[in-house]
């Protein structure tokens, strides 16, 4: 199967590249930004000509970034500052700074634009920050290291992942109470729901699986295993994760093992793995979905599949680790 | 917020050990260190703590009453300091005070002495002794060992002199039986994984003061002298467990070699700079609480009692009899930020897991080396693997 995996790819790729040069894919052009954790920079990049347009010099060790709903201000999580920087991306300047807690990683926007949710990993806390005030609004206790944040299509319930105690806890967005905790495995990382907000997959780095829960209910209705031949078990670590608009297929980040899964997020089947970048760790779809950007820490790039084609079209070199991804909107 | 969760289980480890708190549900553990006489470190930044090893229980025990509150389970923790004669008295004490898992850090004989007298009564998670014997012919079915052995050390150091392609070793020992234990490893290494030994010395220990005003003086007179005319050789591995004179090898070889075993490039559990994995979050969160660095025994004992808050979290359970059947069976996995899960080999209840190699302020490599393969899990190309293993109770 790996085989026969390398070989389309080789094929796809050579296609592509004929295909690129012929005709310009009918995507449309996006603003695809990542965030270099080592490089202390954002590479900004073209998604229609698949070059670095720019690079901006931001704070230190820069993880998880996130657009506002209209794409005009970026929020870098400035970990080892301890803040959250705000980009304006039309001029690309940092305009201002907010208050996130020590060591910010991950933060989910509200689909409103505010407030923003950042995991606070040193005090077992995930921050609530109006954007607009500048300051933290209040702080919700969750388990040891919360990390991942996932938000539901209706905005109601906030997921936070915390990474020792191993769970995934719902919170209500208007109480910010704890409603519920769900068990997964080891050191989950990421949250994220389908578009119709019936499903949830959690992934856990060091447990080698994704959870797949009910929200409904809410409980672990299934857990997805990866396999790839020749590569140890231990170095399947899934991390980030994206599902597609129709909730047919949810594209799995697996670490060290520079493979991205395709499952059926129906059946919850694993279709088939995509070879990509070293270390590869969060990933974006374009809004079209014709696109999907990851991000490979160790290699330094960032490689673009043709979701279409479930094939590698290009690896783009970016800063030192990129680490974070986020594309601009319609 | 946590440091009330530290008070908190201080507060509980300073109650009187009653049969009314015996009723709740709550998981009861203690960390017993045994004081072994030992002389000064050489160098006076390796001080003891006085709360060395308490330091990472308190915290594991405040990660797992922050993950029980979600689960409606609670843990406490006692700890306890004693002189060798005086251990078995004192987990006596512990076990009547409702202590069914107990940490030890204690020298493999008092840990052999522990795991007996606690019978059925306590799981005894060693969190110090690296002995073999412990893991082998004297192996005890309620005796498990967060802590690596002497030989997991030792295969972690040799797979990565032999990656680095450095195979002809000049291995120095000391005197003391520990040390020639740790070298009998160091041999066993080197002929696993394809080096040779060309020339083993022993540096006797004489005794005497630590600190005297003309020691450098002497060193840098002696140890030239002690490393002369040794054949060819890629690296210098010392075998110095009880600390007596590793420190002063490193700039004092006669031939300009590297340095390493129990000094130099030194293979550790934990180390205050690792970083990786996620480690800068125990890292911070130990600190604020303990107001230094974390030290090894402290993330040892910091793993065994999260291998009792998981096995609490998986099994929805606080009763001793599941939590040790779970600790026991082969589904436990621990993620102790090493990159990759944690887990009891059933043949030795050896916890299998990588090692850092330490070298000075930083952590240079980590191993299991790439290319080191094995048909169950990398993890098992260091230490003791199945077909090897004299015990018969695990």
């Amino acid at each position: 199967m790996c085989d026969r995996m390398t070989r389309k790819d080789a094929m796809h790729r050579l296609m592509t590249a004929i295909a690129l040069i012929a005709a310009a894919p009918a995507a449309q052009a996006y603003t695809v930004y990542i965030s270099n954790e080592r490089g202390n920079s954002v590479s900004i990049i073209d998604s229609e000509t698949l070059e670095v347009i720019d690079t901006v010099d931001v704070g230190q060790r820069p993880r998880g970034i996130v657009l506002s709903p209209d794409g005009s201000e970026l929020y870098i999580l400035a970990s080892d500052d301890d803040i959250v920087q705000v980009m304006d991306t039309a001029t690309r300047e940092i305009t201002h700074t907010l208050p996130s807690g020590p060591d910010p990683e991950l933060g989910v926007l509200h689909h409103s634009g505010n407030p923003l949710y950042v995991a606070n990993e040193d005090d077992n806390l995930v921050s609530v920050i109006d954007v607009e005030a500048g300051r933290v609004i209040a702080d919700i206790p969750v388990g040891v290291e919360p990390e991942g944040m996932g938000l539901s299509p209706d905005g109601s319930v906030l997921i936070n992942t915390s990474e020792t105690t191993n769970m995934a806890h719902f919170i209500d967005t208007e109480t910010l109470q704890i409603t519920d905790n769900v068990l997964v495995d080891q050191r989950p990382r990421a949250a994220v729901f389908t578009k119709d907000g019936s499903r949830l997959f959690v992934s856990a780095e060091i447990g080698g699986t994704v959870s797949v829960i009910d929200p409904s209910v809410p409980e672990v209705i299934h857990t997805i295993d990866f396999e790839v031949p020749g590569v140890p078990r231990e170095a399947l670590q899934p991390v980030g994760m994206q599902v597609t608009h129709d909730g047919e297929t949810l594209f799995v980040a697996l670490g060290p093992s520079n493979r991205v899964a395709m499952v059926d997020a129906k059946s919850f089947e694993v279709s088939g793995y995509l070879l990509v970048g070293q270390r590869v760790w969060q990933m974006a779809l374009t809004p079209d979905e014709a696109l999907l950007f990851t991000t490979n820490g160790i290699s330094n790039d960032v490689s673009v599949v043709d979701v279409a084609r479930e094939t590698v079209v290009k690896s783009i070199q970016v800063g030192e680790q990129p680490w974070g991804v986020a594309i601009s909107p319609e | 917020m946590r440091l009330s969760g530290l008070i908190c289980a201080l507060a509980v480890a300073a109650l009187p050990a009653s049969g009314a708190v015996a009723q709740s549900a709550a998981v009861e553990a203690a960390v017993l260190r045994v004081e072994h006489e030992r002389p000064l470190p050489i160098s006076r930044l390796d001080l003891p703590p006085e709360d060395l090893g308490f330091a990472g229980g308190l915290l594991a025990t405040a990660d797992n009453n922050t993950t029980g509150g979600f689960l409606g389970q609670e843990f406490k923790l006692e700890t306890v300091s004693v002189a060798p004669e005086a251990a078995v008295e004192a987990l006596e004490t512990l076990i009547d005070g409702g202590a069914t898992f107990v940490v030890t850090l204690a020298d493999a004989p008092t840990t052999l002495a522990l795991a007996e007298a606690a019978g059925d009564r306590a799981l005894i998670l060693n969190a110090q002794a690296p002995d073999m014997a412990l893991r082998g012919a004297d192996c005890r079915a309620n005796l498990m060992h967060v802590v690596p052995s002497r030989q997991m050390l030792t295969d972690a150091l040799a797979q990565f002199l032999v990656w680095k392609r450095w195979p002809r070793w000049f291995l120095i020992e000391g005197s003391h039986p520990e040390d020639t234990a740790l070298a009998d490893a160091y041999r066993a290494s080197a002929a696993k994984f394809g080096a040779q030994i060309v020339e083993t010395r022993v540096f006797e220990d004489t005794g005497g003061a630590r600190r005297t005003d003309s020691g450098l003086v002497q060193v840098q007179a002696q140890v030239p002298v002690f490393t002369q005319r040794a054949p060819e050789h890629d690296v210098v591995v010392v075998a110095d467990e009880s600390e007596v004179f590793g420190a002063y090898i490193p700039y004092h070889t006669w031939d300009p070699r590297p340095v390493a075993g129990s000094v130099g490039l030194t293979p550790v559990i934990w180390h205050p700079a690792h970083e990786a994995w996620g480690a800068t979050q125990l890292q911070r969160r130990f600190e604020s609480a303990a107001g230094r660095p974390m030290r090894e025994a402290d993330y040892a004992v910091w793993m065994a009692l999260r291998v009792l808050g998981e096995a609490a979290t998986r099994t929805a359970a606080t009763d001793p009899a599941a939590l040790g059947d779970y600790i026991l069976g082969a589904e436990l996995e621990l993620a102790a930020f090493k990159g990759q899960a944690l887990s009891f080999r059933d043949w030795d209840h050896q916890l299998r897991q990588p090692i850092l190699l330490a070298a000075g302020d930083i952590v240079a490599s980590v191993s299991p080396q790439e290319g080191f393969v094995h048909q169950v899990s990398p993890l098992d190309t260091l230490g003791t693997d199945r077909a090897e293993s004299e015990c018969v109770t695990g």
